[in-house]
């Protein structure tokens, strides 16, 4: 086997239909997702399916960042981040010739990282068995309905520990519509496609994930209001 | 509830949200919201959550340690592979 390069060899620049660049963090980066790949990003996925380690490798300087940040945020833990961006790899490389080009790759990719991810969540004995569960969450934790009186709002200021133990104690099926389309920066079509779900139930679901976090962050303002 | 979506009441509209939503309605321009102040106030809040959640989260690397990691494994692969040589 050839050896493959380190990441640090790899052109980490070149973009990947939403890989390194869309993962800076910036507004315009979120917006990214899934652009269409250039030819060179193309010619470099091909040579990666046809076993080329050197190509491998900068698929993954390509994709690494938005993998990691996608399974360190499903699980808010890095040692664990670390273990589940690497079976994402290994499972890519294991299946990376069967990729046919239905989706964009980086959409298949995050499919890929996301089942990782909900095997993990299974293991760990949460209530996530499948995708068709994490999309049909517990009718019990799902956000209540409660008719928000004015001075409870939010009032546009929102404390960013509160918001992100909130979206830590999110069920994970909210959690990762929430983070893959509010964080990540994925469209529904997307999320639709690497959930097997539909465009609807995206939208849906992410409506009620985001009730959920304001459920919990008013009753955060409760808590500190009470003398 | 009545036909009227303008007559709908807070509850009424709220339970219909997740649906409206996923049928690719704007609620904002919703007959109920745009005379309803508390209505106005709970999507305020959603979008409030939206832009706080854009600045939580910095995108990171993961350490070398993983590539080398992956290339290990990789290597493993490929020895036990079928037609490895």
């Amino acid at each position: 086997m050839a050896d493959a390069p380190t990441p640090t060899q790899a052109p980490p620049r070149t973009r990947a239909d939403g890989g390194e660049e869309a993962a800076q963090g910036t507004p315009t980066a979120r917006s990214t997702a899934a652009q269409p790949p250039s030819a060179a990003d193309a010619e470099v996925l091909a040579r990666a399916q046809a076993g080329d380690h050197q190509a491998f490798a900068q698929l993954y300087a390509l994709h690494k960042r938005r993998i990691y940040s996608l399974c360190l945020r499903m699980v808010g833990n890095v040692a664990e981040a670390e273990d589940l961006t690497q079976e994402a790899f290994l499972q890519l490389h294991r299946k990376i010739a069967t990729f046919r080009g239905d989706s964009a790759f980086s959409t298949w990719l995050h499919r890929l990282a996301v089942n990782v991810v909900l095997m993990q969540l299974r293991k760990k004995g949460l209530s996530l068995i499948s995708l068709d569960e994490a999309m049909e969450p517990n009718p019990e934790e799902g956000p209540s309905r409660s008719f928000g009186a004015p001075d409870l709002t939010l009032a546009g200021t929102i404390d960013r520990l509160a918001l992100e133990r909130a979206i830590a104690d999110l069920p994970a099926g909210y959690r990762l519509i929430f983070v893959l389309h509010d964080v990540e920066g994925f469209e529904h079509n997307e999320i639709a496609s690497m959930l097997d779900c539909s465009i609807g139930n995206s939208k849906s679901q992410l409506h009620k994930a985001r009730l959920k976090l304001r459920d919990a962050l008013r009753a955060q303002n409760r808590q500190e209001a009470r003398p | 509830m009545n036909g009227d979506p303008s007559k709908m009441s807070c509850a009424e509209f709220q339970a219909q949200m997740a649906e409206l939503v996923g049928s690719g309605e704007d609620l904002s321009a919703h007959p109920h919201v745009e005379g309803c102040e508390r209505c106005r106030a709970l999507l305020a809040d959603l979008t409030t959550i939206v832009e706080a959640a854009r600045q939580l989260f910095p995108s990171v690397e993961p350490p070398d340690e993983v590539w080398e990691h992956i290339e290990s494994a990789i290597k493993r692969d490929d020895k036990t592979a079928p037609n490895a040589g």
